[in-house]
């Protein structure tokens, strides 16, 4: 018999499949239906969003935030505004505290009702993707109440937020926070125990807590190997220090284990909502200091230096002291932080923004060699992987 | 807390004191400089020490600044998940000069060191995959130096006639206008027009 050369085949693997989520390259070299390699190509988004950031003052810098990881804009926004925060040294009120962190759980619930039910979709569920975009219409209705966009809010600015919440809100949410555990339950019921969804993902993609380490795993992917790490508890910035809330672990640190921690997580968020409802006071929302903070539109009509102070700060805005912090927070995908170093004018030098999906992205080559093709739909789906964040 | 965050600056400090070139500590963040050539070692001195445990790279960037003799700094930023500490190391390098990979340390060095090369043009040595990451296939320059306009050279089309997208230099129907916001009222002495003699006699007898 003729020796026949058996070489690997190579695929392509999006940027226009529907799996990919957005618009991932991977190239995958294949023997037979085992993948040897994959090597993603990223940037396709990529739209220089740091560069961008150094051409504008720091309140117009808030947006790009949003067009980030776009499942959950707030929450981009938070890091933004904490790192400012701490350059110019301000104290953001009670009440503004409050408003961020429920509105940074509702941003965790949008994220995870997107990636949950996205990730089922992937591995063949098709209920849950459309009882959880009903569940996500709300919670944006939510959104679109308080600032007026369903998407990119700008809502957390630099030294509080930029509106308080109108009246009667407060209650929807309650009304809303009371019933979503039903919703819970009912699609946990549709996937926990699916056997279909278990053979798809128990034991694929394992990556144990010293691989967590070493690849610089962030967020749910990092405890659902066992490590109990979460920021809102080890390092609490706003209010989160005040909420009680637990920090849910996997123990197999499979995909399954990924979908059963964001699950949990889900829980949490609710707990930690009805406790900002709970407790949260009146007053102000955002800072004080007239030299950061915009005056209200009714005081322009009739004060002058109301009027000046406007103008100056949506023309030159204000000046941030020279200075350089990294701050991050537990945003839904995992840890999310902002690089900013300052000279001293009303422009950041520069805005490094360490998106968790980045370092999850360049984990999917080690975690998917020796699975089958179909397997590495469900990795991507369980890493919870988004571009706007990734390609910046 | 700030006292733990010294102990440890001067535990660092004095364990390597060859290597380090400076050391600060402000708004209660960590921040040593590292020679470029010592930055393997201390990277691992960080990771695998006792009382540092910075088992975690969470990111690694550039920053250009180009009055400065050496125009780069390659900024590590490093998380201890058992401390509940963060440090960061910054190496200064020369235009051109490469910058020993800390893949060999993190492996998820890889990724952000080719960000780094892709975005600033700073080469990481040993490094086993730099290529470029964020920009598009064939792109030239690096556009988060500051010396690269925010607009790019290129801009992208498609040509129907050649039914394919085609690059060309970059047009600007108006130009690029960048506004000096830097307010000529703050910082300035409080001279009253007319007044300058007053201030020059009172010089004058003093």
């Amino acid at each position: 018999m003729a020796e026949t050369q058996i070489k690997n085949f190579t695929m392509n693997f999006g940027p226009q499949h529907p799996a990919a989520h957005g618009v991932l390259r991977l190239v995958l070299e294949l023997d037979g239906e085992i993948i040897e390699r994959a090597d993603p190509h990223i940037g396709l988004l990529h739209r220089g969003t740091e560069k961008l950031i150094e051409y504008k003052t720091y309140l117009q810098a808030v947006p790009y935030f949003d067009r980030l990881d776009y499942v959950a804009p707030q929450n981009q926004e938070h890091a933004f505004a904490l790192a400012v925060e701490k350059l110019l040294g301000i104290e953001v009120p009670i009440r503004g505290q409050y408003i961020r962190v429920l509105y940074a759980e509702i941003g965790r619930i949008l994220n995870h009702l997107l990636n949950l039910t996205a990730f089922a979709m992937d591995v063949g569920a098709m209920t849950p993707m459309l009882w959880g975009f009903e569940q996500r219409e709300r919670l944006m209705e939510f959104c679109e109440r308080v600032c007026g966009a369903r998407l990119h809010m700008a809502y957390f600015r630099p030294g509080g937020v930029a509106f308080d919440m109108p009246a009667g809100l407060a209650e929807d949410i309650r009304d809303w926070a009371e019933a979503f555990p039903k919703f819970i339950d009912d699609m946990e019921s549709l996937l926990s125990d699916n056997r279909i969804f278990k053979q798809r993902t128990v034991d694929i993609g394992i990556v144990t807590a010293e691989e967590c380490y070493d690849w610089g795993f962030t967020g749910p992917n990092l405890r659902a190997a066992g490590i109990p790490w979460d920021l809102r508890k080890a390092q609490p910035y706003d209010v989160y220090d005040k909420m009680e809330f637990d920090i849910p672990v996997g123990k197999h640190s499979d995909c399954y284990d990924r979908y059963l921690v964001r699950v949990q997580e889900l829980r949490q968020s609710i707990r930690i909502i009805i406790q900002c409802l709970d407790q949260m006071p009146s007053g102000a929302y955002r800072t004080t200091d007239g030299k950061v903070s915009p005056p209200r539109r009714a005081d322009m009509k009739h004060s002058m230096e109301s009027l000046i102070h406007h103008f100056k700060l949506y023309t030159e805005g204000y000046h941030v002291p020279a200075g350089e912090t990294y701050t991050a927070v537990e945003a839904p995908k995992g840890e999310f932080g902002v690089y900013l170093v300052s000279d001293g004018t009303n422009k950041p030098y520069r805005c490094k923004i360490r998106a968790p999906g980045f370092a999850f992205l360049q984990g999917i080559d080690f975690m998917s060699r020796g699975h089958m093709l179909a397997d590495i739909v469900a990795n991507i789906g369980s890493l919870d992987i988004v571009f706007g964040e990734i390609d910046r | 807390m700030d006292l733990v965050l010294r102990e440890l600056l001067e535990y660092i400090v004095d364990s390597m004191p060859s290597s380090v070139t400076g050391s600060s500590l402000t708004k209660g963040e960590l921040i040593i400089g590292v020679q470029r050539e010592s930055l393997i070692q201390v990277l691992k001195f960080l990771r695998d020490d006792v009382n540092c445990q910075f088992k975690m790279l969470i990111d690694i960037c550039g920053v250009d600044y180009p009055d400065r003799d050496q125009r780069f700094e390659v900024v590590y930023n490093l998380l201890s998940l058992s401390h509940n500490n963060r440090i960061r190391v910054k190496v200064a390098v020369a235009e051109d000069v490469a910058v020993p990979s800390a893949t060999v340390v993190f492996s998820c060095a890889n990724w952000w060191e080719r960000e780094a090369w892709d975005l600033y043009g700073i080469p990481f040595s040993d490094h086993p995959d730099l290529r470029r990451i964020l920009t598009d296939y064939g792109f030239e320059g690096h556009p988060l130096r500051k010396d690269f306009p925010l607009t790019g050279y290129v801009e992208v089309r498609y040509d129907d006639a050649r039914k394919r997208v085609v690059y060309e230099p970059v047009k600007l129907t108006q130009e690029f206008r960048s506004f000096d916001f830097l307010s000529p009222w703050e910082g300035t002495p409080t001279l009253l027009p007319g007044d300058e003699k007053a201030t020059n006699a009172g010089k004058g007898t003093a």
